[in-house]
């Protein structure tokens, strides 16, 4: 086979754990080398994901049309009410609109589309040229938000302004702008926020029953089936639970230093990590031990049914290897767990986002051989997925027909996903999505093992 | 009620570099490249792979800030760099994005300083650039110009040969396949571009490609000055946009225009020209096909007689989808497209002269609030466009036949196909199938034999 080697500039963020061998930090935080096809996005794409789930809002994208086009009904975000989310606006910037300006273009965008849908707020993304045509986007959602009674908010989101992380902050700015616009009239004390869950595939709506069941308020669920009015009274939370620390902790600690409202983070995945995402909150109020005790009794039922019901997976599935390569660290911590407790290993793990931190904790949680890698390619990623023999990857949309073509099983873990994977259900289709891909009879037919050509 | 308008909702077109992107795919061994931010290759990546389901890198200069201040020829050229080492490709095209375009970069300047000052490194790569703004048209124009760059690049003069050129227009890689065999029944040698039909249609791997397999060699690009003739697919592609256009002008290398050949009559057309070029009958196998397409017309004629239908998607196949419906009597109560080229009403007045007695009403220019406010008016019995009329199929219970670019909502949307005898009876079958699918479930008998 042809050797594959990496790109000169992108040896510092990759590392593979061997024993006696001097351990250096994996280079993350940076930004993608260029001319290496990164599996990033931009500050748009990671402004867009953060905010899309705002059912009752409109999201106007303030450029040329391929930014929302390609952004339209893409997440598999549910709503339990209005569906606003799943359209797609532009103003679709012409030539002559980049030569005198977009801004008459914007106001009349946005005047006409709050009269004709009635959204609680609107959110208007500026792309790339937006700032280099010098629009004043403030000023039009000021002039807009005074006429229509409603939040404007922009989201500074040009995508070539920083990486994705950035376009999570500028999401986070604009919800900051929301929180504490509400009255927190009746919140009681025993109540938290769910911050970066998204409600893919109702994920929201399990994990919301399960504080419920314990006697814990969810205020707001930042943005998982997303309303206007919750995000504005989430300052009246008693804590703050943030799942996708990547897109949300900045706005956890500006919660904190602002309200004062102390964060934890979670994670959903897997019946380790979902059991203490539960206790954890359940600590934060020793002095009701009664949502303890309804913590124990939600993990001992959901447990009681799941467990059995895994064996049949695991018994099949010991022994294969995985490969994780997906946008969080943190979601990676939660995996590499889940896939031990059906058998697997991991041979490759990875993120587009990850910070020191977290590479750091992976290093420690992962085994010997394991490849780390931040940030990476499909070039990179084929080449350990074959060297390491793995039998499954988990990652997005953009990874999987790599996966496919090498003949190997795949896993969508991404914002696609139209089958709910957190929560002790969510393991449980985890284990069979990851079952029935593996040991599908299909891969004999293919190249690695043995099939011609 | 209506509403004033000036945001485009819902967009029913993609924006220009998405085109240019799977051109070069169509090119052998070639990395596509985008001058721009990270994002729009990503997006781009993730929206092709939606249909196709094949893995496609393209690559981007990853602009940052200082980038877009200082401009981005030092980004490309890294890039540049970068792709070479790591693809060792024999092509690279460069496709702008809206970024680099508004800060106005020199991108044939910085492409020639860059074979300059790289010279000695690894073999240079042929790099072909596309102009694809995406504040103009839609990906189908990035599709075109990347088809026309890639020749007006490589194209040169020599001494006259049999092949002819084939510019076949964004289709699937089934048709891309189909075109083929014909060209190699008639037994005439061709140069299609571009030629995804493997590249973004391909078998597994047993070690990882770089470049997948497959597509049209540069070298046979270069001989496309001298072939006998070109044939272009698209009634509203004109020749100062085309590829063919462009080897008329400078090769005096003839130029057959056709609409993209879909129902018996443009079939007929590509077929008598391919006659007349190469001086042979159609092979039998052709004939058989057609004869067999006729036979199913006859079939299945009264199932779709006057059915209302609106049509959407890329001016050239509303028009050549617009010909075949009229042919087997079907109405396109609306002609719809996001495009803008201008021409659209008038191919289809062409093609059907009496459009608007028949009730044929054409838009260009539109998204898919306007046609779901029209389709509230029409009332049509059908829809056919691609995977984005679903949402306003399910909500005003219009059943959606979906073809052309994109469909991610259904399987084998790179396998279908379109184009000629085959394609046309495909298509057919394909829609008796919706109407017969349609009565029999709203059927209170059940019938087993529709």
């Amino acid at each position: 086979m042809e050797k594959i080697t990496i790109l000169e500039g992108r040896q510092k963020q990759i590392f593979e754990k061997k024993k006696g061998v001097a351990q250096p930090d994996i280079a993350c935080d940076t930004s993608s080398l260029s001319g290496s096809v990164s599996q990033r996005a931009c500050v748009f794409c990671g402004s867009r994901v953060v905010l899309y789930p705002v059912a009752d809002a409109i999201h106007l994208v303030h450029g040329p049309i391929g930014c929302a086009a390609y952004t339209w009904d893409i997440r598999g975000a549910v709503s339990s009410g209005p569906e606003l989310h799943r359209l797609s606006f532009s103003t679709d910037l012409q030539e002559m609109d980049v030569i005198y300006g977009g801004e008459k273009k914007l106001y009349h965008s946005l005047i006409e589309l709050i009269e004709q849908y009635k959204p609680k707020a609107a959110f208007i993304y500026s792309t790339c040229i937006v700032g280099l045509i010098g629009d004043d986007i403030e000023a039009v959602c000021k002039k807009v938000a005074k006429e229509t009674g409603i939040p404007v908010l922009p989201v500074h989101s040009e995508g070539f302004k920083g990486t994705k992380k950035d376009g999570y902050k500028a999401a986070c700015l604009a919800l900051m702008k929301l929180i504490g616009t509400g009255s927190t009239e009746n919140i009681s004390k025993y109540s938290i926020n769910i911050l970066g869950e998204f409600n893919l595939a109702g994920e929201a709506w399990i994990i919301r029953n399960y504080y419920e069941k314990m006697g814990v308020e969810v205020v707001a669920t930042l943005t998982g089936d997303g309303r206007i009015d919750a995000v504005r009274r989430a300052h009246g939370a008693t804590l703050n639970v943030v799942q996708c620390s990547g897109s949300m902790t900045w706005l956890a600690k500006e919660m904190e230093t602002k309200y004062g409202i102390p964060y934890i983070r979670v994670s959903y995945f897997g019946i380790e990590d979902m059991s203490k995402s539960l206790y954890d909150v359940a600590k934060y109020f020793p002095d009701r031990p009664e949502i303890m005790e309804a913590a124990k009794q939600v993990v001992s039922e959901e447990v009681k049914t799941l467990y059995p019901s895994l064996q049949k997976f695991k018994k099949a599935l010991t022994g294969k290897k995985a490969a994780i390569y997906v946008g969080g660290a943190f979601k990676t911590f939660s995996l590499i767990k889940a896939l031990r407790s059906i058998g697997m290993s991991v041979v490759l793990a990875g993120s587009q986002t990850g910070n020191k931190d977290d590479y750091a904790r992976l290093k420690e949680m992962c085994d010997e051989g394991t490849v780390i890698v931040d940030d990476s390619n499909p070039v990179e990623l084929s080449k350990f997925i074959l060297e390491k023999e793995a039998d499954l990857l988990i990652g997005g949309v953009k990874e999987r027909p790599i996966a496919f073509k090498l003949g190997i099983g795949f896993c969508d873990h991404n914002h696609e996903r139209k089958i709910p994977l957190a929560g002790f259900v969510g393991m449980y289709n985890f284990a069979l999505e990851v079952y029935q891909s593996v040991m599908s009879p299909v891969w004999q037919f293919a190249p690695r093992k043995g099939g011609t050509l | 009620m209506k509403h004033a308008k000036t945001a485009t909702q819902n967009a029913c077109k993609l924006c220009n570099p998405l085109g240019a992107c799977l051109a070069f795919r169509g090119i052998e061994n070639c990395v596509p490249f985008l001058h721009g931010s990270q994002g729009c290759a990503t997006y781009i990546r993730r929206y092709l792979i939606s249909h196709y389901k094949e893995p496609i890198d393209i690559a981007s200069s990853n602009f940052h800030e200082e980038t877009a201040v200082f401009g981005g020829s030092h980004n490309l050229k890294i890039g540049l760099k970068n792709v070479s080492d790591q693809y060792k490709p024999k092509v690279i095209g460069v496709a702008t994005t809206c970024l680099s375009e508004t800060i106005g970069d020199d991108v044939p300047g910085i492409l020639r300083e860059y074979k300059k000052e790289f010279k000695n490194g690894s073999p240079m790569p042929i790099l072909i650039h596309a102009s694809t703004p995406s504040y103009q048209g839609s990906h189908i124009d990035g599709f075109h110009a990347a088809v026309r760059a890639t020749v007006t690049t490589l194209a040169e003069k020599g001494e006259e040969q049999s092949v002819i050129n084939l510019f076949p227009n964004m289709v699937s890689p089934a048709d891309l396949r189909y075109l083929k065999e014909i060209f190699a029944d008639f037994q005439a040698p061709v140069m299609l571009l571009p030629d995804y039909s493997q590249t973004m249609d391909g078998g597994p791997w047993g070690e990882y490609h770089r470049i997948p397999p497959g597509g049209t060699p540069a070298s046979a690009i270069v001989s496309a000055g001298s072939a006998a003739a070109s044939i272009e697919f698209g009634s509203t592609l004109e020749a100062s946009k085309s590829a063919a256009g462009y080897l008329e002008e400078a090769f005096d290398v003839p130029r057959y225009h056709l609409s993209l050949p879909i129902g018996i009559k443009e079939s007929d057309k590509f077929f008598s020209l391919l006659e007349t070029l190469t001086g042979k009958a159609r092979p039998e196998k052709y004939e058989d096909e057609r004869r067999r397409l006729i036979d199913a017309y006859a079939d299945g004629h009264k199932y779709v007689f006057e059915k209302k239908v609106i049509l959407y998607g890329e001016e050239d196949l509303v028009v050549a989808m617009t010909a075949f419906l009229s042919e087997i009597g079907m109405t396109p109560v609306l002609c719809a497209s996001g495009g803008k080229s201008g021409l659209l009403k008038k191919r289809i007045k062409e093609l059907i002269p009496d459009m608007e007695e028949l009730g044929i009403k054409v838009r260009e220019g539109v998204d898919f609030v306007d046609i779901e406010d029209e389709a509230k008016v029409l009332k049509p019995d059908f829809l056919i466009g691609n995977s984005k009329g679903y949402t306003m199929s399910r909500k005003n219970n219009i059943p959606l036949l979906r073809l052309g670019f994109p469909v991610h909502d259904r399987f084998g949307g790179q396998r279908m196909h379109h184009l000629g005898y085959r394609g046309t009876q495909e298509l057919f079958d394909r829609i008796v199938n919706t109407v017969i699918e349609q009565r029999q479930n709203a059927s209170s008998i059940g019938y087993t034999y529709m």
